[in-house]
């Protein structure tokens, strides 16, 4: 019979393996599924992997993919690493794209790559503030932060549209709802001859380092991470909750603020109402499949930025619906959260003893 | 033996946890009113063996002989119905219920016909033992000791046959704890068995009949307690070569350190006590001991000293003479204070940490950060001359906090704080829950750093720990101080009075006259 026993300590090779098993499970599931949409299941994955990496045009797509979802994760994994439950980076990345946007299209011709960076600041800020709020609130009201940055979100994204609906619209634009096309000074600079990909990537990578390095190398680092395993051993040492809180709160803001401004200054070039495909929230399942460590996060990152570009191809090129993005992170999420069971219990086979030796004793019972 | 006069026979029973073997092979008998002691150090193996008997685990091998015959106890529930009653150490009542609800809902449907004959059978019992509790009052307005007579008589309604106490004696003062050894003396001699599970022998010696000993999971003698020396019977619990008490002299400290004046702070649920104009000072090379049952606001207390909670008014906490009150404890460490909290797995230390992180959870001012950046090798050798200085039992520096045995672990914590040549050091229960070998290692430990010049305040439960390490005494009861007195102008009963609450019927005396 097979039984679960709880291991004596958690299992640091488990920690890393759970994320592959939960990636070939995935691909078995979703085998199945397109079985049953009658693809064969080789073909997708074709399109689905190997598509994505096949040409520099592919690659550098994916590396525009992988930048918002690697920005968001980082700070994400730094809230969560202290346990709080920050789930606004989706409506920071748009206040932080919309803030930008405003910023941008105030330049001209003659503005140099000075007014960029202001406007690259101007989108971090922006979503440090608009994080700033539910931690506020939390502060002053022992608020739930899951509830009101997911409500701050809504309101992140609406104030978006009214802004490229009304205010930054294009006047030339024949009331299309976008803003005008940002001057060439205002976009940040390619890192391929064809392609979108910018810098950012280049910034998103160096800025998860960073945050590894602060996490697992400093001592505000370790503050935070004693914070987020054992709040009364934090509070025993005299780790200050209030610093730990805002810190966590405002980076991760910061992080996603600048991963929206860099999409509009970016491969995007304009504010449009679909700055993001939920970038914020797939950065969820980027952090935890990358273990919450920055350096694992970068890893994962390109994997979900891999599904992304994957299921644009699907879309092209076997007719499949969206949605399918949305199946597989579903899917993936699930059974990576089920194998994270496997760090703390293993599985072992044992010969099933107690119907055996409750017969016996049965029968004596009777006899005597 | 006379077969026909056994109640309860183990033969041969293991259980196994994944790594340890909690009980290993243990056979025993238990005679009808008969009054048994288990004994043995923490981890031992006692708890395991009673909840096998209660049905709360199964035993892996052997058996188990019920008045003669052959069972296997499924549950709590069929132990119940066989007639085995248990008082567990942390209470199992439901503080918002009255003392009738509660009894009513621990018996099976159809047990009483209504609640009158419940009722008169409460009193008629509680009369008869002398267990008063009144049915009507509520729970959460009851002291741990009238907590501990419900449990009891809880037990006692459903003409128990077997009754097992789980350390019940560790929450008591020493009046309540003679009120209880009546009641069980009355109830053995009407042929009722008593498991009386303790480690304090003195008890052990005054009340059972026999003694099993247990040792690493296994038994380890068998003896009439009357017959022997509490020196004795420690050999046989912990071995031939641990050192056990010794007599530590007493001395008189000098200059005022840490001193409270008139410290207030209000309850932190409802169901707590707060802390009432506490005045205590703590004087530069001694131990002040702090008596007093649970929840007598020993908690609120820690929590105000240590910094945990910084409620309490500005003026009302001075470290020599600064006041400290609004500081947080990362703060007062830094004023040269050290804390060894009440909870070592989950305060004291990060159980999912490995011993060098916990290291440096306090200890980061000892030149294991440069610049904000952890210097790993230094924090890993401080880890490890830590863990080899205090004999803590580990696989390496590495380990994770929750891998160790509990008094391992606080071997390890005061360990780490003492290393930090505290001024001040603020110690709750030292030797909670550890066995007798390691807490004379801790006693020494308090000594050394008493002898070099720390002022050391103890909180703690067992009251013959603070005769045996401090210099001055004092009890809390509800919140309340009473003065402190030199531990060699006092004695146990006196401050057994005071634990519960006698000192606050007394003129208000005067903060020992002797310091000032």
């Amino acid at each position: 019979m097979l039984k679960t026993q709880a291991r004596l300590e958690s299992s640091k090779l488990m920690s890393w393996l759970s994320p592959l098993i939960a990636i070939v499970l995935t691909m078995l599931v979703s085998s199945i599924m397109f079985l049953a949409l009658g693809i064969n299941p080789t073909t997708a994955f074709k399109v689905f992997i190997i598509g994505p990496l096949s040409d520099s045009y592919n690659l550098g797509e994916l590396m525009v993919k992988t930048t918002p979802l690697l920005l968001c994760a980082t700070g994400l994994a730094l809230c969560y690493k202290a346990n709080i439950w920050n789930i606004g980076a989706e409506g920071q990345l748009l206040v932080g794209a919309l803030v930008g946007s405003y910023f941008a299209l105030q330049a001209n011709d003659d503005s140099g790559y000075g007014w960029l960076a202001i406007t690259l600041l101007a989108g971090a800020v922006a979503g440090m503030f608009w994080a700033a709020i539910p931690t506020l609130l939390h502060q002053l009201f022992h608020t739930n932060l899951i509830l009101t940055t997911i409500m701050l979100n809504y309101i992140g994204l609406y104030l978006l549209l009214w802004g490229v609906h009304g205010p930054l619209i294009d006047p030339e634009g024949f009331g299309f709802p976008e803003s005008a096309i940002f001057a060439d000074a205002l976009l940040l600079p390619t890192i391929m001859e064809d392609g979108r990909a910018s810098i950012s990537i280049v910034l998103a990578v160096v800025f998860a380092i960073g945050s590894g390095i602060i996490l697992y190398r400093t001592l505000p680092g370790f503050q935070l991470r004693v914070f987020g395993s054992d709040q009364p051993a934090a509070r025993y040492a005299g780790y200050s909750s209030k610093f730990i809180i805002w810190s966590v709160m405002l980076s991760a803001g910061a992080l996603a603020g600048f991963a929206g401004v860099a999409e509009v200054t970016g491969p995007i070039g304009q504010l449009i109402p679909q700055v993001s495909p939920g970038y914020g929230y797939a950065a969820i399942i980027v952090a935890y499949l990358g273990r919450l460590n920055p350096f694992g996060i970068i890893f994962a990152a390109f994997f979900m930025g891999t599904l992304y570009m994957g299921s644009d191809l699907a879309q092209i090129e076997l007719g499949m619906p969206t949605a399918i993005t949305g199946l597989f992170q579903g899917i993936l999420l699930f059974f990576l959260l089920a194998c994270d069971f496997l760090i703390h219990y293993k599985i072992i086979w044992q010969p099933n003893k107690s119907n055996s030796q409750t017969a016996p004793v049965s029968t004596k019972q009777g006899a005597a | 033996m006379k077969q026909d006069n056994l109640l309860l026979s183990l033969w041969q029973v293991s259980k196994r946890y994944p790594g340890v073997v909690a009980n290993d092979k243990v056979s025993l008998t238990l005679a009808k009113g008969e009054i048994l002691a288990l004994l043995g150090e923490n981890g031992a193996g006692k708890s395991t063996l009673v909840k096998m008997i209660y049905g709360v685990v199964q035993a892996d091998e052997g058996s188990l002989l019920w008045q003669g015959k052959e069972v296997v106890i499924r549950s709590p529930n069929m132990a119940r119905s066989m007639g085995i009653g248990m008082v567990f150490q942390h209470f199992s009542v439901f503080e918002t219920l009255s003392v009738q609800e509660n009894i009513e809902l621990s018996l099976d449907a159809g047990f009483v016909k209504d609640a009158a004959t419940l009722r008169a059978k409460i009193i008629e019992l509680s009369a008869a033992y002398e267990l008063k509790v009144d049915p009507d009052r509520y729970v959460h307005n009851l002291s741990i000791g009238e907590r501990q007579r419900l449990e009891i008589l809880r037990c006692l309604i459903q003409n128990v046959k077997l009754l097992i106490l789980d350390e019940p004696t560790s929450v008591l003062t020493p009046q309540e704890v003679a009120g209880l050894f009546k009641v069980l003396r009355t109830l053995a001699s009407e042929g009722c068995s008593i498991l009386f599970i303790s480690h304090k022998l003195k008890e052990v010696t005054a009340l059972c009949d026999r003694a099993v000993i247990l040792r690493g999971g296994k038994v380890n003698g068998e003896c009439v307690p009357a017959n022997e020396t509490p020196d004795s019977i420690a050999r046989m619990m912990v071995g031939s070569e641990a050192v056990l008490s010794e007599r530590y002299h007493k001395t008189i400290g000098s200059d005022e350190l840490l001193v409270t004046r008139d410290l207030s702070v209000p309850p932190t649920n409802p169901f707590g006590t707060g802390l009432t104009k506490v005045n205590l000072s703590l004087h530069k090379g001694e131990i002040l001991g702090i008596a007093g049952v649970a929840g007598n606001g020993q908690e609120d207390l820690l929590e105000a000293l240590s910094g945990e909670d910084t409620r309490a008014e500005a003026g009302s906490i001075l470290i020599n003479g600064r006041k400290v009150a609004k500081l947080n404890a990362g703060e007062r460490r830094l004023l040269g204070m050290s804390y060894v909290p009440a909870d070592r797995l989950g305060q004291g230390a990060v159980p999912d940490m490995s011993l060098a992180d916990n290291t440096l959870l306090t200890s980061a001012r000892k030149g294991l950060v440069n610049r904000g950046l952890i210097l790993p090798h230094k924090v890993v050798e401080l880890a490890k001359s830590i863990i080899h200085r205090n004999d803590v039992k580990c696989h390496n520096a590495h380990a994770q906090a929750k891998s160790l045995s509990g008094g391992n672990l606080q071997k390890f914590i005061i360990g780490r704080e003492v290393d930090q040549n505290p001024e001040v050091l603020i110690c709750a229960h030292p030797t909670w829950g550890v066995d007798i070998g390691a807490a004379s290692s801790i006693h020494r430990q308090l000594i050394e750093l008493r002898d070099n010049g720390a002022a050391i305040l103890v909180v703690s439960e067992d009251i013959d720990e603070l005769f045996m390490i401090s210099d001055r005494i004092a009890a809390l009861y509800e919140g309340q101080l009473s003065h402190a007195v030199h531990t060699e102008q006092t004695n146990i009963e006196e401050v057994g009075k005071w634990i519960a609450g006698s000192f606050m019927n007394e003129d208000k005396p005067q903060e020992d006259v002797k310091h000032a």
